[in-house]
């Protein structure tokens, strides 16, 4: 029982074995793979597995404090980031294995030409709640 | 849950309740879907009108909403009108039912997390909704992995004794987990025990209850106000709950003196030995390397060498410790933080900061992270 979170990026990950972008695939690809993610993220709730998935917009700012009574100052967009998060899904299973398994399921969402994309996903486990035990 | 209701009381009817519906011969999903929504049901209900007799109430309750369900698909027609003639006698209660209840929903064909699910709603009385909230997972998810378990259960027959190491198993998950949320599985994990214990001559589940009440006893002392993690040693022992440790050691003696020890004895003697010292010092460490010993024959675990080769460190000192350690895998969990432990005591603190600082970015939560960064930072300071 494990919580871990898989992480798809726009930029920053190994480049995957179907590198076409979106925005050149057909629209019955699109259509095909957004129901894809969303089969999947369905097929994990029945399995009792599925926490939380959301995508994030490319576009964004950096923003931090800039002191106290002063509004928060912003910067952006990323241009220069060399990372860039696409979107997220956060899983809770058995073990480390079945979070890969699962991985390599959602890495295979069809892309161009209706073939998986068998993109990279980043695979991480979330600190967990201390134990009980713990001392 | 809602003021006004007996929690407790409620929770601990609901296996005895399923018992009597798989005894009139209704499938153990079906009986504990029906079980579940009367429970529901009595949340709502109970704190404005209590029932005088409540199992006799909420059997009644979930035989009606089970026949509900039979009567919405008309293909059971012919069997309603069977069961609908069936005679209502009540069989007497039985302990039995219930102990099956914990073997099935520990069935060992269940993964962890579903055994974990099944067994807090359908023998702890739990809703759905606070399983989910204390595993921070959506509630249909919850309930999706709910069914799924009783899918796969529902070949396993009823009757038949089932392991008790695997239900074992399952409450010290339970007991470890923590708490999250409105319900406290700890608290839970050892009442769901005691009623298994009370049902049951059966050593290490004693043993398991004593572990339990031993380790519950320390939790006001084992956290700081501000959520950080307080060390064995350096726990304040005047917030012990010493009534807990009183019954967790008698339940221990009652059980040791059985003669037919198992690994959650042999935790609960350690437990039990830390819990008898009235400061870190006094701390019968050459004791509790025996049980540790015994531990090891019981169960070769690599977790229990590590362990172990803390508690040799403080009896025999820190160079025998980190002797003890070097025939360890250094990949086991936790490793790296016990030798940046001994290295500091065996007086090589640049040392124990190098490995402290390696020991948090491989911490498995977050408060022992940030226990593991505070310690590099205090030989960093110091250094």
């Amino acid at each position: 029982m494990a919580k871990y979170l898989l992480l798809k990026h726009y930029r920053g990950a190994p480049a995957p074995a179907n590198d076409v972008p979106m925005d050149r695939w057909t629209p019955e690809e699109i259509s095909a793979h957004v129901q894809y993610m969303s089969d999947f993220a369905a097929r994990l709730t029945s399995t009792g597995e599925f926490v939380d998935g959301q995508a994030v917009a490319p576009e964004g700012a950096w923003v931090r404090s800039d002191g106290a009574g002063r509004p928060p100052v912003t910067d952006g967009p990323f241009a220069e980031t060399k990372d860039l998060i696409a979107g997220w899904m956060i899983i809770d299973v058995d073990d480390w294995d079945r979070a890969v398994e699962l991985a390599g399921e959602l890495s295979a969402a069809p892309g161009a030409g209706g073939r998986p994309i068998d993109e990279w996903l980043e695979v991480r486990p979330f600190l967990a709640q201390p134990t009980n035990f713990g001392e | 849950m809602v003021a006004g209701v007996d929690e407790s009381l409620l929770r601990s009817l609901i296996p005895r309740v399923i018992g009597v519906l798989v005894r009139r011969g209704i499938d153990f999903a079906a009986a504990e879907d029906a079980v579940q929504d009367a429970l529901l049901e009595a949340i709502r209900v109970w704190p404005d009108d209590t029932p005088r007799d409540p199992p006799a109430w909420l059997v009644a309750v979930a035989w009606r909403r089970w026949l509900d369900t039979v009567r919405s698909d008309a293909a059971r027609r012919r069997r309603e009108d069977v069961l609908d003639a069936a005679p209502m006698a009540e069989p007497p209660p039985d302990v039995d039912d219930t102990l099956q209840l914990y073997f099935l929903c520990a069935h060992p064909s269940l993964t962890p997390s579903s055994a974990v699910a099944l067994t807090l709603r359908a023998v702890g009385g739990l809703t759905t909704r606070q399983i989910a909230q204390a595993y921070l997972v959506p509630e249909t998810t919850m309930a999706q992995r709910i069914s799924r378990a009783k899918r796969t259960v529902s070949a396993v027959r009823l009757d038949r004794p089932g392991e008790m190491a695997t239900v074992l198993r399952v409450l010290y998950l339970v007991f470890n987990e923590g708490y999250s949320g409105d319900v406290d599985l700890a608290a839970e994990a050892i009442r769901v025990t005691r009623q298994l214990a009370t049902a049951v001559d059966h050593p290490e589940t004693s043993g398991l209850l004593a572990l339990m009440l031993l380790h519950q006893a320390r939790r006001a002392a084992r956290t700081a106000p501000d959520g950080s993690l307080v060390p064995l040693p350096e726990q304040d022992r005047s917030r012990w709950d010493t009534t807990a440790i009183a019954e967790g050691v008698q339940i221990l003696q009652a059980a040791l003196a059985r003669d037919r020890l198992g690994e959650y004895q042999a935790q609960a003697a350690i437990a039990a030995l830390h819990a008898d010292a009235l400061t870190a010092a006094e701390t019968d460490w050459v004791q509790i390397v025996e049980w540790y010993d015994e531990l090891v024959r019981l169960t070769d675990s690599p977790v229990v060498r590590l362990n172990r080769a803390v508690a040799v460190g403080e009896a025999d000192g820190a160079r025998a410790g980190l002797a003890a350690l070097a025939e360890l895998d250094p990949a086991l969990p936790r490793w790296t933080a016990v030798a940046a432990y001994l290295h500091e005591r065996d007086g090589d603190p640049a040392t124990a900061a190098r490995l402290y600082v390696e020991a948090a970015a491989a911490a498995p939560d977050l408060a022992e992270r940030d226990h593991l960064t505070r310690q590099a930072a205090r030989l960093h300071r110091r250094g």
